[in-house]
């Protein structure tokens, strides 16, 4: 190990988003579906939400100066890391319950690790965001965890 | 669904080809701005890909709308394990597809690996798909 993780960088493990509170609607569900381009009708009527939908309820709505030159949103939970090569990451899914129109759901999104391994051409970062989406009854509907590796 | 899932069955596959206007829409629909999927100069003169690159989690959503299509209303997709590998370009036609890899008859769960692949037969994105089947009652 190298040792690339300051004690700094380290420190954000932990941090949490603000909750974010959306309303599902059945025209966003159709939208969805049409541009995923899914082919079951109890989607594209916007009866049900597919699965993954909750990407697009709660992806980073921002100013348009607050995107960075390539068009992406920065990621207010993450420290400036010492690596910034992005390289394929993973996610892990748990569905719980259905999503339909009508729907409230807030999303809470926590740092839950930093880590580095030796890769075979130097150096990684990995890190970890758990999110969790959950309805007004405060149940899990949707888990989400995503790995991200940087080098 | 028709048949009883079976240890080593694969799913009926499917093409994706995502032409310019999908790609638009769909990151429309996230509300990503990320240039490299619709800006070619950037894409190709800055980033230095061959061409647009198509959303990962598109890729995503495909491996489950191939198990989604195949469980129908008989059943529901409860958890996904999965990672964009190698990237797919705008204008390429991608297949989806994936093989039972365990189901247990008394709960009704079923394991799929799952798989979006290229022309070359590269994978781009594996994955795991647990499913839910609803039992005759």
């Amino acid at each position: 190990m190298s040792g690339l993780l300051s004690e700094d960088v380290l420190s954000h493990i932990g941090k949490q988003s603000e909750p974010r509170r959306e309303i599902v609607t059945r025209r966003d569900i159709r939208k969805y579906a049409v541009a995923t381009n899914n082919r079951q009708a109890k989607y594209l009527d916007g009866d049900v939400a597919p699965p993954l939908f909750h990407l697009h309820l709660f992806w980073d709505v921002v100013p348009l100066s607050e995107l960075s030159p390539d068009g992406v949103s920065i990621d207010s939970l993450l420290p400036k890391f010492p690596l910034e090569k992005a390289m394929a990451g993973g996610l892990d899914l748990t569905y719980h319950k259905p999503i339909k129109p009508g729907d409230w759901l807030t999303a809470t999104r926590t740092l839950t690790n930093i880590y580095e391994k030796a890769g075979r051409s130097g150096p990684l970062i990995f890190y970890e965001v758990l999110m969790e989406v959950r309805g007004d009854d405060d149940e899990l509907v949707v888990t989400e965890k995503t790995t991200r590796i940087l080098r | 669904m028709s048949p009883a899932p079976t240890v080593g069955m694969a799913i009926p596959q499917r093409q994706h080809y995502c032409d310019e206007v999908q790609q638009m829409l769909y990151n429309a629909s996230l509300w990503n701005g990320h240039r490299i999927h619709f800006d070619m100069p950037y894409a190709t003169e800055v980033e230095g890909y061959p061409g647009l690159v198509v959303a990962g989690p598109l890729m995503g959503d495909w491996l489950h709308q191939v198990v989604d299509e195949w469980l129908g209303d008989a059943g529901m997709i409860t958890g996904i394990e999965y990672s964009n590998r190698i990237a797919a370009y705008v204008g390429e036609t991608v297949t989806s597809g994936g093989t039972v890899t365990a189901y247990d008859e008394a709960t009704g769960e079923v394991t799929l690996e799952v798989f979006v692949k290229n022309e070359r037969d590269e994978v781009l994105t594996p994955g795991v798909i647990t499913a839910t089947l609803t039992l005759a009652s």
